[in-house]
């Protein structure tokens, strides 16, 4: 069917991230009310009613902080979400994956499909969040656009490392391990809630053996005006850990089904 | 086995010397199989005999331990996906999509195959007229009835115009009348000059529709030919059925007529004869319950996979 290690995906991966474009775009409207109305709320909420308590942080309000951290969060959760629960129902519960691979499609062109797919969604997330902080006064300045491909390239990667699990799933409660063991806590230590500098030293390091860490290194200067801090390594540990993932998940989806 | 090859034509499907192991389990062993361009071929085995395991190597979906598999010419699975544009599945288990009406499920199966635009239209008008469907094309898949659900699941295999067409007991679950809607359908196919290949349950099914068929238990074919020779070599042309009280002593010594074979199944005594004529007179005049039919495929099924149960 393809190559022995690497993925070998064609262009018939758009046909996968159609059919779930398709999908979602049956369900646009309770769609866009989560994508702009769950942020509102968690901003309106956390910014106001714990703001208060915090104050700002150096020349920075809370709010802005926060803002800036949970669109890298939602698109993490977006994103994973995604590539675990959607995805694994369309490879065991509903078959879609079956149908597809007695068509001219590979597992190759799936997994790369779905992880486009699932980056997209996340990327349409960090999108409504972006503007509703925008119109909350809570972004800097035109330099915050810049964060929209860092998202995307950053759902990319969660998506990704999301799949390699979805291969490994036998029912759904298996993605609790992934939630409990690497989402939780990159959430916690990934700075998106309070600075990592309030950890001791070792965690902020350990911090940083994880993506999100990057991202948002990599996105809150941009969305509030901040100097960015070594880019290109940010970048470079995200690419690794997206090819990383895409390689492994396509190995383990191979495994799964085609033997 | 090698099967009789009708013409001297390259055939559509070569598979040769095909093994595949799960384990220490071998589920198939050594498969010869060849099907003609233009032949209905049918796959007779009991579960658990291989039957997936070979069509899944056919479609390129399980590399063979060892063998060859040529498909429409291409080697499989190495350019399976290019095969595939040519092939239509009928798959074992409903796989369509849920999430979609008819429609969309034949707009998206199109896709897969790169088909968009204005032109894929006038096929699924006409393919949801092959399936009878008009006046329910936006309606949610789960609001479809079985038979409703398999036509679909027929006209979406054929969106492509495949030269082969692969079902996965095509008529499993369904009424009479949908089942004769189907087995139609798959005269059309075939009578234009599409190969199909199925697999079923139902020996009635592959007597009616498959030109040709083998009959594979333990991942090897023990029987192979027409339904009609098939029949013929392995079973004598009347076959009387007994149930109930005395059954058994008929068949222990009630029948010992010359050219009588004897067989017993749980309650049930199976008589197969050339001469049927005595043995009824015999069966008239006593008051045992029988039914007298023409041998058919079942019994050479049942005769060469044995009866025992198979899962």
């Amino acid at each position: 069917m393809s190559s022995p290690l690497t993925p070998s995906p064609s262009t018939r991966s758009f046909a996968v991230w159609r059919r779930n474009f398709r999908v979602w775009r049956k369900i646009l409207l309770p769609s866009a009310l989560g994508n702009f109305g769950e942020p509102l709320l968690y901003l309106m909420a956390f910014g106001y009613g714990f703001g208060q308590l915090v104050g700002d942080l150096g020349q920075l309000p809370y709010m802005a902080f926060l803002a800036s951290g949970i669109i890298c969060s939602s698109t993490l959760f977006t994103a994973s979400f995604e590539a675990m629960y959607s995805a694994y129902t369309r490879m065991a519960g509903q078959q879609t994956w079956g149908a597809m691979l007695n068509a001219p499609l590979t597992v190759d062109d799936i997994v790369l499909g779905e992880i486009l797919w699932a980056a997209t969604k996340g990327l349409m997330n960090a999108t409504a969040i972006l503007i509703v902080a925008a119109l909350l006064g809570l972004v800097a300045d035109l330099r915050a656009l810049l964060a929209l491909p860092v998202l995307a390239l950053a759902g990319f990667t969660f998506a990704a490392c999301a799949m390699v699990v979805t291969a490994r799933s036998r029912s759904y409660d298996f993605f609790l391990y992934y939630f409990t063991l690497v989402l939780t806590p990159m959430l916690l230590t990934g700075g998106v809630f309070f600075p990592r500098e309030q950890f001791p030293e070792l965690l902020q390091d350990l911090a940083y053996l994880l993506p999100l860490a990057h991202v948002v290194d990599l996105v809150r200067p941009l969305l509030t005006g901040g100097s960015l801090h070594v880019p290109l390594l940010h970048l470079l540990v995200i690419v690794a850990y997206g090819a990383a993932g895409l390689l492994v998940a396509t190995a383990a989806v191979r495994r799964r089904l085609v033997r | 086995m090698q099967l009789e090859q009708p013409l001297a034509t390259a055939p559509l499907v070569a598979m040769r010397g095909l093994c595949k192991r799960y384990a220490d389990r071998s589920v198939v062993d050594s498969l010869d199989l060849v099907v003609q361009e233009g032949e209905c071929f049918g796959l007779l085995w009991p579960n658990g005999a291989g039957k997936t395991t070979t069509l899944r190597m056919l479609l390129g979906l399980t590399p063979p331990d060892s063998g060859t598999i040529q498909v429409l010419g291409e080697p499989i699975p190495e350019r399976a996906r290019v095969a595939r544009e040519q092939i239509g599945v009928v798959p074992q288990f409903d796989s369509l999509d849920p999430d979609f009406t008819v429609r969309e499920n034949l707009v998206t199966y199109a896709s897969y195959f790169g088909l968009r635009g204005p032109h894929i239209e006038q096929r699924i008008a006409e393919l949801i007229a092959f399936a009878h469907l008009e006046g329910r094309e936006n309606v949610a898949i789960p609001e479809l009835s079985g038979g409703m659900k398999r036509r679909l699941t027929l006209a979406r295999a054929l969106i492509n115009h495949p030269r082969l067409v692969v079902l996965y007991e095509p008529t499993t679950g369904l009424d009479p009348q949908a089942r004769h809607h189907i087995w139609q359908r798959l005269r059309e196919l075939r009578d234009a000059g599409t190969t199909l290949i199925l697999t079923t349950h139902y020996m009635e099914e592959a007597e009616r529709l498959c030109d040709r068929l083998a009959i594979l238990d333990a991942g090897r074919i023990v029987a192979s030919g027409t339904p009609r020779a098939l029949i013929a070599e392995h079973i004598e042309p009347h076959v009387l059925e007994l149930t109930g009280a005395g059954a058994d002593t008929w068949g222990a010594d009630a029948a010992p007529d010359a050219g009588v074979r004897i067989h017993r199944v749980g309650d049930l005594t199976l008589l197969y004869t050339a001469k049927p004529r005595a043995l009824l007179e015999r069966l008239d005049a006593s008051d045992q319950r029988y039914l007298h039919r023409p041998a058919n495929l079942e019994d050479v099924f049942l005769k060469l996979t044995g009866h025992d149960l198979r899962d």
